[in-house]
């Protein structure tokens, strides 16, 4: 009974509900949108990539710090994992799989240390690297395309494999999503993650080591969006400098609407996926229900705002609640 | 973080020093700042690329470079108080996206350009009204907000023209836009840049508005008890914020003789990597506005000598971030060096005293 009731009064669920929703609003009007084989792969399909790095942002957030270069990781991430087929078709392509996430690992470790060491604002930081990694990318990509071709057909089957009815980069957004779901609910590293963004100076005054946290934070946003790269290139096929390009947004957009705080300490993973699920049906949605998709960006934005506000009014009632209590308390 | 500090020893972010450091000599204190390094470094780079890079003294460069980075310039201006203030405004590119598409559509309905310019300035008030209305009334943070107007305002300016441009502008305004101030390489745009810096350095430098605009990023407690009204501020500063993201984006599209939805995608990170490039504190209450316009046109003058030089505009983007980033764990370790050197002073000087006693 009082997990019910935890479950329903969750922020999660909110949103959950009106992705439910625009389902069944567009499913009426159109029922292929879920009831067709590539309406339902679609579905499952398209939020996977932004599932990931949302995943990477909202452990960032909640530590109350920003990483804008996940877009730029996953273009170059996208075109390292091409790259390495093309020149080094020796190499086993799950080997190159990792190859890459640990190289998203090592830029997300550029950010985590600039960000911790030097103590400058992830904002700034990461605004930077979103430009260098960005023009590193075009530098070395140049107008090449890494194309189908120049990729083995185990690796390429990856992004149109099933389980059942499942596509495989889906179960792997999923697993991703429980396992760190999992750890920042149950783990001592996870609830710290917590304690850095409620209050940085009481969680160092504590003890915690906050710099080692919030390296290991970046790291797994860059590894993430290392790993959004890989699935990047095995469902499209074609990598060119622009892969990933503007995602850093729709991530940091995606967290918020799932109810992670801007300024750190609450929020779950859940709700990131949730949000990022959302802002990609609403996408889809759009279309069918007769708008036209130039009005994407303003849907999206309204969510964006929508959800803020919503936050600081559960927030307020919280406060009052509080504060009613302790004075009876008194 | 110098001797005024209670103790050297607590680790206090570079950003946090606010107050000037009068235990130093005048020129040490006029010279040795952020903004002057920055200055510095743009007459080096000048020289270096006149003497270097072909064509990069030629008149025509110059040209293009005012022109090029005066939409830059003008929303700087008032980006700096924002920042300033501790808050940012990342909606500044979508609001130029939707005064050009407003002047484009009221265009296409054959009213009178000046009617649309009108217009296009009233979209970009109530931009920044909103954003203000949203960050001091409703409380949110600013960050968020305007991550959403950044998504609202393009998906505005993009739903209602589409993939179209509208192109047909009368002759007049467009020639003004690309025009020079006859007989000299200075593009006529600089006239309204320069008097807009004017306004806003004597606004945010010479009057209690600005002063109040400091004291909101140094302390907003401290500054409500001496009476700076905070949330009337901030939101004057947003309306500033949209209403100079309009102007710029009208001069963008009779520039460039185009209306288009996706007009300036992605500018309002050059205008915020320029201001912080600039001196000014991510934490707000540091920075001033000449360190901001030196710090535009650096990163101008920069990617266009390595243009002429033939390097791909992509070295631009990773000279910029790592600029960026350099120029903030700069400012970071020599605030930590000179804490370092202070504390290490201040025991010598104890020990000294304890033996003398």
């Amino acid at each position: 009974m009082r997990h019910a009731r935890a479950l329903a009064t969750a922020r999660e669920t909110g949103i959950f509900l009106a992705f439910v929703l625009v389902l069944v609003v567009t499913t009426t009007k159109n029922p292929a949108f879920l009831f067709s084989n590539d309406g339902f792969r679609d579905l499952l399909l398209t939020p996977a990539t932004l599932i990931l790095i949302a995943v990477g942002e909202a452990i960032v957030i909640i530590t109350r710090n920003v990483d804008l270069s996940v877009g730029s990781t996953i273009g170059l991430t996208a075109y390292l994992t091409g790259y390495l087929f093309k020149t080094a078709p020796d190499i086993p392509w799950p080997v190159v799989i990792l190859i890459s996430i640990l190289f998203g690992g090592l830029l997300g470790l550029v950010n985590g240390a600039l960000v911790a060491f030097a103590k400058v604002p992830s904002l700034v930081i990461t605004l930077g690297t979103l430009y260098a990694f960005r023009g590193i990318n075009v530098l070395w990509t140049g107008s090449n395309r890494i194309n189908a071709s120049d990729m083995p057909r185990g690796f390429l089957a990856l992004g149109t494999a099933k389980l059942w009815v499942i596509p495989v980069i889906t179960i792997i957004a999923a697993v991703v999503l429980i396992a760190a779901a999992w750890y920042l609910r149950n783990t001592r590293g996870g609830r710290e993650l917590y304690a850095i963004g409620s209050d940085p100076d009481a969680a160092n005054l504590y003890g915690l080591r906050v710099t080692r946290r919030i390296l290991l934070a970046f790291i797994t946003s860059g590894a993430l969006a290392g790993l959004a790269g890989v699935l990047y290139t095995a469902r499209y096929g074609t990598v060119d400098s622009q892969a990933g390009y503007g995602l850093e947004l729709q991530a940091v957009g995606a967290a918020v609407i799932g109810g992670v705080a801007i300024f750190g300490g609450s929020g779950s993973v859940w709700g990131a996926a949730i949000g990022a699920v959302l802002l990609v049906t609403i996408n889809r949605a759009l279309p069918v229900l007769g708008i036209q998709d130039f009005w994407q960006q303003a849907v999206v934005g309204l969510l964006i705002i929508a959800a803020i506000i919503l936050d600081r009014v559960l927030a307020l009632r919280t406060e009052k609640r509080l504060t009613v209590l302790t004075g009876e308390q008194a | 973080m110098t001797a005024m500090s209670p103790d050297p020893s607590t680790p206090v972010p570079a950003s946090a020093r606010a107050f000037r450091d009068f235990a130093h000599p005048l020129w040490r204190r006029i010279l040795v700042t952020r903004e002057a390094a920055i200055i510095g470094l743009l007459a080096v780079v000048l020289v270096v690329a006149s003497a270097a890079v072909p064509h990069f003294g030629a008149p025509i460069t110059f040209t293009f470079l005012l022109q090029d980075m005066a939409p830059v310039l003008l929303i700087s201006l008032p980006m700096t108080m924002v920042i300033i203030t501790g808050e940012i405004d990342l909606s500044v590119a979508s609001v130029m996206g939707l005064s050009s598409v407003a002047v484009g559509v009221l265009t296409q309905a054959h009213w009178p350009i000046a009617a649309a310019f009108a217009v296009a300035l009233v979209v970009g008030l109530i931009a920044g009204a909103i954003n203000g209305v949203l960050v001091t009334l409703v409380g949110l943070p600013s960050l968020a907000v305007t991550i959403g107007t950044l998504a609202l305002f393009r998906g505005i300016a993009q739903g209602l023209l589409g993939t179209q441009a509208v192109t047909d502008f009368p002759q007049f305004w467009t020639h003004l836009a690309t025009s020079n101030i006859p007989g000299t390489p200075i593009p006529a745009v600089t006239v309204l840049v320069v008097v807009l810096a004017i306004v806003f350095a004597v606004v945010l430098h010479f009057t209690p508005f600005g002063r109040g605009v400091y004291a909101i990023g140094l302390s907003s407690d401290a500054a409500a008890f001496s009476g700076v009204k905070i949330a009337r501020t901030k939101f004057v500063l947003f309306m500033l914020s949209g209403l100079v993201s309009a102007l710029a984006g009208i001069y963008y599209t009779l520039r460039f003789g185009s209306a288009r939805g996706d007009n300036a995608t992605g500018l309002e990170l050059s205008v915020i990597a320029a201001v912080l490039l600039g001196g000014v504190s991510i934490f707000g209450g540091r920075g001033a506005l000449h360190g901001v316009l030196a710090g535009v046109l650096l990163i101008g003058s920069l990617a266009s000598a390595l243009r002429l030089a033939g390097i791909t505009s992509d070295v631009i983007s990773v000279i910029t971030g790592t600029l960026l980033v350099l120029s903030v764990v700069l400012t970071s370790f020599l605030a930590w060096l000179q804490r370092t050197r202070l504390s290490a002073g201040r025991k010598r000087r104890e020990s000294r005293g304890s033996a003398a006693g």
